[in-house]
């Protein structure tokens, strides 16, 4: 006899995420794209400034995450692009399965990628703009992931949003960007502010009130997000 | 024979099964009423179905575009229905409807006695027009991710389902490369493998060849003995011929003729086109 429910919600999660994640190896979509785009910011860049070590550390926290966003908004794409090929979507809508564990799986795979993407770049920046922190190195992880948590919790519901959209590789920077300026803002100030070794923590903790926000905002939307024709 | 309907597949029912009858070989539709014959008792048994589904005055516009328009009908359990009707009758927004996937602008249905798909969405079983598979992975990949989301951990329950398709549980390559009707009947095995009590099924033969969609009829059978409620749209009506209970016919978003006789739903065409204002909706 099968047993007519579904799996707890963190189960479906999990296995969402881990199917993701393989899909992701195999065809390497989003990988490659992200990490060949945020390599030429890296060295159009580097190229077309030459800054001191002073300058760099004014200019690389906004450098940094105008990269990772950017980057990021060719995973997003990449996240759904694979659900509407052949409707699989309609597969997860008619199973009894909630929609936020479809929404928490693919954040948390969209939020792997991009700091995979960070950990391979973020050496090449040190290198590139001859970086060196003079505040506790700590905190820039923190950043660094209340940061990317925000791009890609609003970057993947958003995503979803602009799913049946015509032009939707269009229309989800045109949503994404302006909902993302008080975060982003909050990570290149904190970002500086760490390179510098001035204090940063408020716009640590504005960023993870940020995070906080959008992501319970999110998930009480998403479900109508997916069930929108 | 299997040349000609092989080439008659993207037809309406009405012109395959006037063919059908010009054609001398008729042991295609023979065979296919002795099979179906053998499987169904329930259509003998005329105390045995229940309401499982009722359609009340059903309206889904897409903007200014009405796909339904005002369906009214009761579809009796462990039944197998066919949907007929000509492109853009209203087939799959039907079915959709009925899969909860698309929501009525007014009008509702009832399924199973709950008015909320969400509720029974787990004894429901939906195969789309496309696959609903992922194509880089293999189809017991597929088949145990989707099992997940209903709580089917079990493996062999997926191997078991691929078997029955007829197809092979050991095949490892990606979904992506199989050939259309090995994918058609993958995306039929991820429909059958919540055991459903209401099968949902969008052109399931399109792409299969003749020997395939008449094994996939004979399953469909089986499925349908054992109590479980079918609804098929297609346009390959004559490989239902038999085996279906009964044919539904759309036209202009509304039911206008369900029989039980195919046959004589083919004869009857021609003056129900002239009128198709929707009278007799519903009426078995």
């Amino acid at each position: 006899m099968i047993p007519p429910t579904a799996s707890a919600p963190s189960g479906i999660t999990r296995v969402t995420l881990l199917k993701d994640l393989r899909l992701e190896w195999r065809s390497k979509d989003a990988i490659n794209s992200m990490l060949f785009f945020s390599l030429l910011v890296v060295v159009v860049f580097s190229f077309s400034f030459d800054p001191s070590a002073e300058e760099s550390r004014q200019i690389a926290g906004g450098l940094v995450w105008v990269a990772f966003l950017f980057a990021a908004v060719v995973a997003l794409n990449q996240t759904w692009a694979r659900e509407i090929r052949n409707q699989v979507l309609d597969a997860y809508r008619v199973s009894p399965a909630p929609a936020n564990s479809l929404f928490a799986a693919k954040t948390l795979g969209n939020f792997i990628f991009v700091s995979v993407l960070e950990a391979l770049m973020t050496p090449l920046f040190i290198v590139f703009y001859r970086l060196r922190a003079l505040g506790p190195v700590w905190q820039l992880l923190l950043v660094a992931a209340f940061g990317t948590w925000a791009l890609v919790v609003n970057g993947t519901f958003f995503a979803a949003m602009s799913l049946r959209t015509r032009s939707r590789e269009i229309m989800l920077p045109l949503l994404l960007f302006p909902i993302s300026i008080p975060a982003l803002l909050a990570m290149v100030q904190a970002t500086t502010a760490i390179l510098n070794g001035e204090g940063a923590r408020f716009w640590i903790v504005l960023l993870g009130t940020y995070d906080l926000v959008f992501t319970t905002v999110c998930l009480l939307l998403f479900e109508t997000v997916l069930n929108a024709e | 024979m299997n040349c000609e309907i092989q080439r008659l597949k993207a037809d309406s029912f009405r012109r395959v099964s006037a063919r059908l009858k010009a054609c001398p070989d008729t042991s295609l539709t023979i065979r296919i009423s002795f099979t179906s014959q053998a499987l169904n008792p329930l259509t003998e048994n005329p105390s045995a179905p229940v309401n499982v589904i009722t359609v009340t005055n059903l309206i889904k516009q897409f903007g200014r575009f009405a796909a339904l328009r005002g369906v009214t009908a009761e579809f009796s359990g462990g039944k197998l229905y066919a949907i007929l009707g000509d492109n853009g009758a209203g087939k799959t927004t039907l079915l959709r409807t009925l899969a909860g996937l698309n929501q009525p602008s007014s009008g509702h249905v009832t399924m199973l006695g709950a008015r909320k798909f969400h509720d029974i969405c787990a004894q429901v079983g939906y195969m789309a027009h496309p696959s609903l598979l992922y194509d880089e992975m293999s189809g017991m990949e597929n088949l145990e991710y989707f099992g997940r989301l209903y709580g089917i951990t079990s493996r062999t329950r997926c191997a078991d389902v691929i078997r029955a398709v007829g197809l092979d549980p050991e095949l490892a390559r990606p979904v992506g490369h199989y050939s259309q009707g090995m994918r058609q009947r993958m995306s039929l095995a991820r429909a059958l493998l919540n055991d459903p009590k209401i099968l949902l099924l969008d052109e399931p033969f399109s792409n299969v060849d003749l020997h395939s969609a008449t094994e996939m009829v004979r399953l469909l059978g089986g499925i349908r003995d054992r109590g479980t409620t079918i609804f098929i749209v297609t346009h390959q009506a004559s490989l239902l011929e038999g085996a279906a209970d009964e044919f539904v016919w759309m036209e202009f978003g509304k039911i206008v003729d369900r029989t039980r006789d195919l046959k004589r739903l083919a004869d009857g065409a021609e003056p129900r086109h002239h009128t198709s204002s929707g009278a007799g909706e519903g009426a078995p």
